[in-house]
């Protein structure tokens, strides 16, 4: 028998219910009065804040799932294995936020399946529908075991990891390199509306190969906010080892990204200090070149603490990219004002925690982690904790 | 490409406003002034000063972005010329908006079940072999209707007539891609309040130029992703042979 206990009041627990109240005020509001009830997107800039954090950053932030299980199990690197599962859990809810975003985004959201019947090929934007649609699928059969080994089922799980694995791990590669370079494509029809600094045809390629070091650093944060939240020990040689790898790959986009304003004679944009250019350089000096040269030395990548802030700010940086290309080059390519409101930022937010509340329940009660769910959260002290 | 097309000649705009009002009640709006294109009007006359005028409303381009980039294909281009579309498909991604190059597409932003608005060129008279209403009402002949060919004819034919008159070129005959409704500017396009850098070439290519690969980037992608799942774990299957512990992956 479980004890009825009265949840203690806490801060976060006040913080939490504040913007579930908030949240679902906001929807309300959104299928009463309509969009521009909440938001303050208008017919020039239809597109803001939801499009640039919740289904840009959102999918660029489940990029470890595809980089990490591609590691893992295509490419056969199995000491990265106990990233998988994690990883895994965040893609999967990562989507799910994607989903409920749009579905607070779409003008009609009852017909967001629509481009299951309604074929239009030549539109990017059925590819990131059939793209969220199979992907998600994907994840949930990833994440199913879970809960399938939660209960003790064992023996289909044995023929599910030989025969629907392999599957499922290329499918959701293929997949979701799909939809992060999608994702680009969708700006490619605009180019006239984006500041030259960011309108390009390489856009869907630069957003694939982004989201690689960007699902690295991603992957150390979350081992990092993991340690923090349910004490899980981090793993100092794979994570050291995982930082390297994001440097390179950071080198390459830094090189691809920069070599593509060079060839479309951008360049001197980014020394115009104007607001493009310092809104270019914060992103690829910034969250680009800065993180990428404190990964390459080897004491930053030894001192744990000092390599999850490097993460971080690789994490950062391109969320900034990302709302570059969705906001600002938008707003400085057509002249449309747009600041979001305070709703917008609400439900943003709201997306977000209903995530990592997800996350940590699933912690608790599924075996994401190797040791199986994680009972007593919350170490003594996260950073001796990391060193150890 | 369109049968029919409009032709505005900004230089015979009076600016009085009629097909304004023709539209409104051609379309079931209720009169009203218009100071830009919104969700209930598709049609403005706007005052650039000194008795200069120019017209708003859906370019219904040849190649249209909007029918492009439309993942249910709302939106229809018909044989006719105008671009339509469909209530009963759309699902509010807003993506025309976001695409078109003449920023025509507007949304109703203060409804639960919103539609995505914008001129449809009259396309139940035009089935009807009858002109756009804008056109019919026009009192000067700064609008006039017509097969696209006749007008593109007449519209250089003046542009020949009277160099000095207008700009020098023809705003929609190659905006975009060309488009239905063809323009004779005495001002630029920015400085008539029309979007000037629209590229001269058909937009939807951009992005089909890239869709179309996938057929080939995917087999590829799927075939190297494939092979190397192949080759490491033999690999893996080499190093157990050797002696080197192989952890098994069943777990
Ligand atoms: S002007 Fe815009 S809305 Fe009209 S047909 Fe062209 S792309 Fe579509
Ligand atoms: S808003 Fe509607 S019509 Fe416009 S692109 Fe999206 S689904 Fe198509």
């Amino acid at each position: 028998m479980t004890k009825f206990t009265i949840p203690r009041i806490t801060f976060w627990r006040c913080v939490t219910v504040l913007l579930a109240v908030l949240v679902a005020g906001i929807v309300v509001r959104r299928f009463s009065f309509g969009l521009g009830s909440i938001s303050n997107l208008h017919d020039g800039m239809p597109w803001g804040l939801w499009i640039g954090f919740d289904l840009l950053c959102g999918v660029a932030l489940a990029a470890g799932g595809f980089t990490i299980t591609a590691i893992v199990f295509v490419f056969h690197l199995e000491k990265y294995k106990v990233l998988v599962r994690p990883t895994i859990l965040t893609a999967f809810l990562g989507y799910l936020i994607v989903i409920g975003a749009l579905l607070v985004d779409l003008g009609r959201p009852w017909n967001i399946w629509h481009p299951m019947i309604f074929w239009n090929p030549h539109s990017v934007m059925f590819e990131v529908g059939w793209c969220v649609m199979l992907y998600t699928t994907v994840l949930f059969l990833e994440f199913l075991p879970f809960v399938l080994e939660r209960f003790g089922i064992h023996r289909p799980l044995r023929l599910w990891h030989r025969y629907l694995t392999p599957v499922l791990v290329l499918a959701g590669v293929l997949l979701s390199t799909m939809h992060q370079s999608s994702l680009g494509t969708l700006y490619v029809i605009a180019p006239q509306k984006l500041h030259a600094l960011w309108s390009t045809q390489a856009l869907p390629i630069l957003f694939f190969v982004s989201a690689i070091p960007l699902g690295l650093a991603m992957v150390s944060v979350e081992s990092y906010l993991s340690l923090r939240a349910f004490g899980k020990r981090l793993h100092p040689e794979i994570l050291r080892d995982v930082g390297k790898a994001t440097a390179v790959m950071l080198l390459f986009y830094l090189t691809i990204r920069i070599e593509d304003i060079i060839v479309r004679g951008e360049f001197g944009n980014i020394f115009a200090f104007d607001a493009a250019s310092w809104f270019f350089l914060g992103e690829f000096v910034i969250g680009g070149l800065v993180p990428m040269f404190l990964l390459f030395r080897r004491d930053i990548r030894e001192n744990p603490l000092a390599l999850m802030g490097t993460q971080a700010l690789v994490v950062l940086g391109m969320i900034f990219n990302r709302m570059n290309v969705a906001v600002t080059a938008f707003q400085l390519g057509t002249g449309a004002d747009y600041i979001p409101s305070w709703m917008e930022f609400v439900l943003s937010i709201g997306m977000v925690a209903i995530g990592m509340i997800l996350f940590s329940y699933c912690v608790r009660n599924l075996p994401v982690f190797e040791e199986g769910p994680v009972e007593d959260p919350r170490p003594a002290d996260p950073i001796a904790e990391m060193t150890r | 490409m369109s049968i029919y097309g409009l032709l505005f000649d900004q230089t015979m705009c009076i600016g009085c406003g009629a097909c304004e009002q023709a539209c409104q009640a051609e379309h079931d709006q209720e009169p009203h002034k218009v100071t830009r294109l919104d969700d209930n009007s598709y049609n403005w006359v706007q005052d650039l000063g000194d008795d200069v005028y120019s017209r708003h409303f859906c370019m219904s381009c040849e190649d249209p972005t909007c029918v492009s980039v439309c993942p249910v294909a709302a939106f229809t281009k018909t044989e006719l010329g105008p671009v339509i579309w469909d209530e009963s498909k759309c699902m509010g991604c807003r993506y025309c908006m976001l695409a078109c190059p003449f920023e025509i597409p507007k949304f109703e932003w203060y409804s639960v079940n919103p539609r995505i608005e914008k001129c449809d060129m009259c396309i139940h008279r035009l089935s009807e072999r009858l002109p756009t209403a804008c056109a019919s009402i026009c009192p000067t002949g700064a609008t006039t209707f017509g097969l696209r060919e006749d007008l593109l004819r007449e519209a250089h034919r003046r542009l020949d007539e009277d160099p000095e008159r207008y700009t020098g070129r023809i705003y929609g005959e190659y905006e975009a891609g060309g488009t239905a409704v063809l323009m004779l500017l005495s001002r630029d396009p920015a400085a008539s309040g029309l979007p000037a850098n629209v590229p001269q070439e058909s937009l939807p290519y951009l992005t089909w130029n890239i869709l179309e690969k996938l057929p080939q980037v995917i087999p590829v992608w799927g075939v190297f992703l494939g092979g190397m799942y192949w080759l490491t774990d033999r690999k893996n299957a080499v190093a157990d042979i050797e002696g080197y512990k192989r952890e098994h992956d069943d777990d």
